[in-house]
């Protein structure tokens, strides 16, 4: 399966990257190759597998809704690029 | 101040009982060394000397008070991904590079609990993605072995803290072998744990599924401290599993004496230094020595661990990553074209090339059409990866192989062929996807004086055995006490 540039600049949009015209040649050409490698995989028949997410058998923990840690806006405020008052700041996302 | 050559954590925290030794002084010779030699190794992207000071004051007032916990007064490096209340967190990245955690890490907090001391927050591969430190947007740390080659990664300032002794110990994340590969490159000991055993509540995520926290240390009992003090169940995070902990410094002389440690042939390939799979037959016959029963075993899906790994860990990773977007914190790049603009200027100006590519790979693993064909895969034959383990395990307590196929490379030489680096992590990477405790420690040196790492394996949540197998097999030899020159 072969990676072509106008997949690279689909999911560069999708991943919120801008990419020079040498980030999509290189992209391209390293995503191709590694994605060939990959193939590999294909060899295994696995369609009676079931996927592993976590070693343990663990079913969702679940406790009670109650805070557990109170909100300190100023503490995770004072990380933001832009703010005001305790709003985090964006630009305009509709005219 | 020479001191700390000779001091292991162990033998600090009998000094600093005894009263010969303040944990004063202790972090004044970390800082004094730190500062003497990181213009050569660069270990730390951030060094606390003030953090440092005051923690160590207070771990002597608890000493002179006969109140002192574990680690008290014990100087330590933490992975620059690990945040730590107060301090700069980067994660090796200039998306990060002013970001000041809000709170502790749950491993830290259990560290400053016990009285630790943080010297510095050591560098690291962006993202920990990386195998060499290479990819560290703050320059790559470097080996003091040979400071022309790698220290390995991606938690290469951890391990190169603690093999030039800027630290006693050092806190590392393992995501698919970034504990034991550098441990392995710098000549010490460094254990990923089970996954769910310690805590990832404050580890900045890279993937979720195989992230997990281990120590870095000079020999096995100081990596047993270390683990017993961070492992646990932790209630912030949903995937720590509620095992107890054994007090695994206390249990390491059990010896191994029938033990069955399984060799997977798998493990000794084409194109492996010849000089790794002869220190680690060398090894295998010490083992023997010492009553260990080694049978040559199979884990027949190795060969699909890298394209599994790098499959899942780049979805997960893709997906973590998302959230560096200028909105909250870190980096914000606006040109006033308005919000997506700004979050694609920031990505692009705040992540390395190593990031971006996997986050490339991760969003086409993951996006419209491609999740059966690649995530679900991946997370099948990790399945099947998994159940070769078993079936050795259902055997043999313990699986010991080469940790890496080469000693340390050159700086410079895998960075322009990502599939090469990929497959550097060939051995370390099945552990993580099986989510087994493993532990990398010294097994011998090759021509060049690169030192050879030998890895150990068990089942999950028996971080004993493996700590027992490599107490066993490290008091049998004097590797752990060779120092590299700086």
């Amino acid at each position: 399966m072969a990676i072509t540039r106008d997949d690279v600049r689909h999911i560069a949009l999708l991943a919120r990257l801008p990419l020079s015209a040498d980030e999509e040649t290189a992209l391209t050409e390293q995503l191709d190759h590694i994605l060939a490698h990959f193939q590999r995989l294909d060899d295994l028949d696995t369609d009676a597998v079931e996927p592993t997410a976590h070693i343990a058998p663990m079913a969702t923990p679940f406790r009670d809704d109650v805070v557990t840690n109170p909100p300190d806006p100023e503490a995770w405020l004072a990380n933001s690029p832009n703010h005001d008052g305790r709003f985090f700041k964006v630009p305009k996302i509709i005219e | 101040m020479s001191e700390l050559d000779a001091l292991t954590i162990d033998e600090a925290r009998r000094r600093l009982r005894a009263r010969q030794v303040t944990a004063t002084e202790l972090a004044q010779a970390a800082l004094e060394r730190i500062e003497r030699t990181e213009p050569a190794l660069h270990a730390f992207i951030t060094p606390t000397p003030e953090l440092a000071l005051a923690q160590a004051r207070a771990a002597d007032e608890r000493l002179a008070a006969g109140d002192a916990p574990a680690l008290c007064g014990i100087p330590l490096a933490i992975k620059d991904v690990i945040l730590t209340k107060g301090v700069r967190t980067t994660a090796g990245s200039k998306i990060l590079e002013s970001f000041v955690a809000p709170y502790d890490a749950t491993v830290a907090q259990r560290l400053r609990d016990a009285g630790a001391v943080f010297v510095g927050k050591a560098n690291c591969d962006e993202f920990a993605m990386g195998s060499s430190n290479e990819n560290s947007g703050y320059g790559p740390a470097r080996n003091p072995w040979d400071v022309a080659r790698v220290p390995g990664g991606s938690s290469g300032g951890s391990a190169v803290a603690v093999s030039s002794r800027q630290a006693l110990g050092a806190l590392g994340t393992d995501t698919g072998g970034s504990i034991r590969q550098p441990a392995a490159h710098s000549g010490i000991v460094g254990l990923k744990p089970t996954y769910g055993r310690v805590s990832r509540y404050g580890v900045i995520a890279y993937a979720s599924s195989l992230d997990q926290v281990g120590p870095l240390a000079q020999n096995v009992r100081d990596a047993a401290f270390l683990l017993e003090t961070i492992a646990g169940h932790d209630p912030f995070d949903s995937t720590s599993v509620a095992q107890p902990v054994p007090a695994y410094a206390e249990q390491l002389d059990a010896g191994i004496t029938g033990m069955r440690i399984g060799l997977p042939k798998e493990y000794f390939v084409e194109g492996m230094q010849p000089e790794v799979a002869d220190a680690v037959r060398a090894a295998v016959s010490q083992l023997q020595s010492l009553g260990a029963v080694v049978e040559d075993v199979s884990l027949p899906h190795t060969e699909y661990a890298v394209p599994a790994y790098y499959l899942i860990a780049t979805a997960e990773a893709s997906s973590n990553l998302a959230r560096y977007d200028g909105t909250r914190y870190g980096l914000r790049v606006d040109h006033g074209h308005g919000l997506l603009d700004m979050y694609r200027q920031t990505r692009g100006a705040g992540f390395g090339p190593e990031v971006k590519r996997r986050i490339m790979l991760g969003t086409y693993a993951l996006s419209a059409g491609y999740y059966d064909a690649y995530y679900l895969k991946a997370q099948k034959v990790r399945t099947l990866i998994r159940r070769d383990f078993d079936a050795v395990f259902a055997r043999c307590q313990a699986i010991i192989t080469p940790t890496t196929p080469t000693t340390a490379f050159q700086l410079g030489s895998k960075i322009t062929d990502p599939l090469e680096m990929y497959l550097s992590d060939i051995f370390t990477i099945s552990v993580n996807l099986a989510g087994l405790p493993g532990l990398s420690l010294p097994c011998g040196f090759d021509s060049n004086g690169m030192p050879i790492g030998l890895q150990i394996v068990a089942r999950p949540f028996d971080e004993l055995t493996v700590l027992q197998t490599a107490y066993a097999y490290e008091q049998s030899t004097d590797w752990h006490r060779k120092q590299p020159k700086i």
